[in-house]
């Protein structure tokens, strides 16, 4: 069967936004996503090796601000659910199935090397900059949040800075 | 009054919330194509501007629809999470992730809905993702004076540049509309195709337009939930209309005494001049506060009685009135002002020679009452303090 077309996109951001508008109103928080890679690394460490994530400095600082395990979190919840909720939709627009996508011209090493460089690069940035494309700029733009919007606007100026010079990554 | 978390909602039962919104979430994420690397890439080399269309939609709805709701006191923005600004690390971050994100050509969030329908490329995402995070746990220490460099707090960018919340909300949402009218044009000429949008369309595109807009000027020009029930309880003919149940002074003593676990004795005066003397027991809330959330079970309660007393008469009935927007509590008032009250019962005139029998059995009830209520305020010092909900800053963001 042929995959359905995607939603209008103006119509996609505007069902975005009521489900960002009912977290804030529910929680008082917004989404994220990079958050719950943190506390998979970190309950990761933390059960391979104990002794390291005692003596760390992220890790003991980590502790002492959030007790419990890192994987009962908000975020970590809410991203088991965008699992189940990307896996619907892909499902009933007949979108599932293992898939590898590359720009016309890029070799498949060249796309497995940036896929994996480039989530380091966005996970370290993440960490950096206290939030991702959801939980900084997203969820920082609906409230207003100074921080949020100046690394909104660093995300999407650094990727046009950069656009040029990984063309062949993408274009024909 | 949201945020329904965690007086309504508990903290427990969030973390189902955080599924349920998670599910949401990566549905739309998904329908709109962000499990697509190539549709997400477009943005930056101007094939297919999806990306900038969803994003700043959503922003705007979300921005706008916290504006509605906490004008009409649905949403109480102080405890609302506002991310942090550390302009430094902001900034870099934001490179760096901008760097991810053309070269991994996914964010989290999008690779996350790319791994979940089987996209192998997605799945390789997350993995770098962890590593990077793992990365950058590991070199903490190096980036710790940076990382907390320019602490600004949880600032809005509209205070930033002096602006009002609605001002600034309005202007992003014309610079949205612009971007979505310019990024349209371009399209165009990159695919160097020409579609016409249809009539029934163009007049659905021009009510989206005109929605936000709409929803911004009630928001700055008509006045809000607390501007309403201010000017309600200003008039001078509610005041009149409303019957104010009223107790006497005596009979208030006499409660005290005697019931004092049904009363909550309210002083609306300042807190200087509830230190300066108030009634035992009674506690403060400044006529100011009374809409405050943390004040909110005590009108919302119907255990006990509230008795409101002050010195103006004008101040207490307001007072009464401002509770009744709140919830449904039997509001009392007292008829005598507190330094009448003060005088019956700390300096009670010493009944002269051939005083009536009532005055010597009023002057000794209320010796007596003085003497009881002293003890019972020493007996009930701890137990007396109203419990007031302590009103946190939700935790939020990436932490």
């Amino acid at each position: 069967m042929k995959p359905k077309p995607f939603m209008n996109p103006y119509l996609a951001g505007f069902l975005l936004g009521l489900v960002l508008l009912a977290t804030i109103y529910i929680t008082g928080r917004g989404l994220g996503a990079s958050g719950a890679f943190k506390s998979v690394v970190l309950s990761t460490v933390e059960n391979v090796a104990p002794q390291h994530a005692e003596e760390g400095l992220y890790y003991s600082e980590y502790a002492e601000s959030h007790p419990g395990s890192p994987m009962v979190s908000w975020l970590v919840f809410e991203v088991i659910g965008v699992v189940i909720g990307a896996f619907i939709s892909g499902l009933i627009s007949n979108r599932v199935g293992f898939k590898f996508e590359k720009g016309p011209r890029a070799t498949n090493t060249a796309r497995i090397i940036g896929a994996i460089l480039g989530g380091a690069l966005f996970g370290f940035g993440s960490q950096l900059g206290r939030g991702c494309t959801s939980g900084s700029a997203l969820s920082g733009m609906a409230v207003l949040s100074f921080g949020g919007i100046i690394t909104m606007l660093a995300i999407f100026g650094g990727a046009y800075a950069l656009a040029y010079f990984f063309r062949k990554l993408w274009l024909k | 009054m949201g945020p329904l978390v965690p007086y309504i909602i508990s903290q427990e039962f969030n973390l189902i919330i955080a599924l349920l919104i998670g599910i949401g979430f990566g549905f739309v994420l998904e329908q709109a194509g962000f499990s697509s690397t190539r549709k997400l890439v477009g943005l930056f080399y101007g094939y297919d501007f999806t990306v900038l269309r969803v994003f700043f939609t959503a922003g705007v709805t979300a921005a706008v629809g916290v504006l509605l709701l906490s004008h009409y006191g649905l949403l109480d923005l102080r405890v609302i999470y506002i991310n942090p600004t550390f302009t430094r690390s902001a900034l870099v971050g934001g490179v760096i992730m901008g760097a991810g994100f053309i070269i991994g050509g996914f964010c989290p969030g999008t690779s996350v809905c790319a791994a979940s329908i089987g996209k192998i490329d997605g799945i390789l995402f997350v993995l770098g993702g962890f590593l990077g995070v793992f990365a950058f746990v590991e070199a903490y220490p190096l980036f710790k004076d940076f990382f907390m460099a320019d602490a600004l707090g949880p600032v809005k960018i509209n205070e930033q540049l002096s602006m009002s919340m609605p001002l600034f909300t309005t202007l992003m949402t014309a610079v949205a509309i612009i971007a979505f009218i310019a990024t349209w044009q371009i399209e165009k000429r990159v695919r160097k195709i020409d579609t016409k949008t249809p009539r029934k369309m163009q007049i659905r595109y021009a009510l989206a337009i005109a929605v936000p807009f709409l929803i911004l000027a009630v928001v700055a020009f008509l006045p809000g939930k607390e501007e309403i029930i201010k000017n309600r309880i200003a008039e001078a003919k509610r005041q009149q209309k409303c019957v104010f149940r009223e107790i006497a002074a005596d009979k208030l003593a006499y409660e005290i005494v005697n019931h004092h676990y049904q009363l909550n004795i309210i002083d609306v005066r300042t807190p200087e001049e509830y230190e300066a003397f108030h009634i035992p027991l009674a506690i403060n809330i400044p006529f100011d506060e009374i809409l405050d959330r943390k004040w909110e079970r005590i009108f919302k309660q119907k255990e006990k009685t509230n008795i409101f007393y002050a010195d103006s008469d004008t101040l207490v009935r307001m007072s009464c009135l401002k509770a009744k927007f709140i919830g449904k509590s039997t509001n009392f008032i007292l008829r005598e002002g507190v330094s009448e009250f003060r005088d019956m019962y700390y300096n009670p005139a010493e009944p002269v020679a051939g005083a009536t029998k009532q005055e010597i059995n009023t002057y000794n009830f209320r010796t007596k009452a003085t003497h009881d209520m002293e003890n019972l305020k020493d007996a009930l010092k701890n137990i007396g303090k109203p419990v007031t909900r302590e009103v946190k800053v939700v935790q939020g963001g990436c932490s």
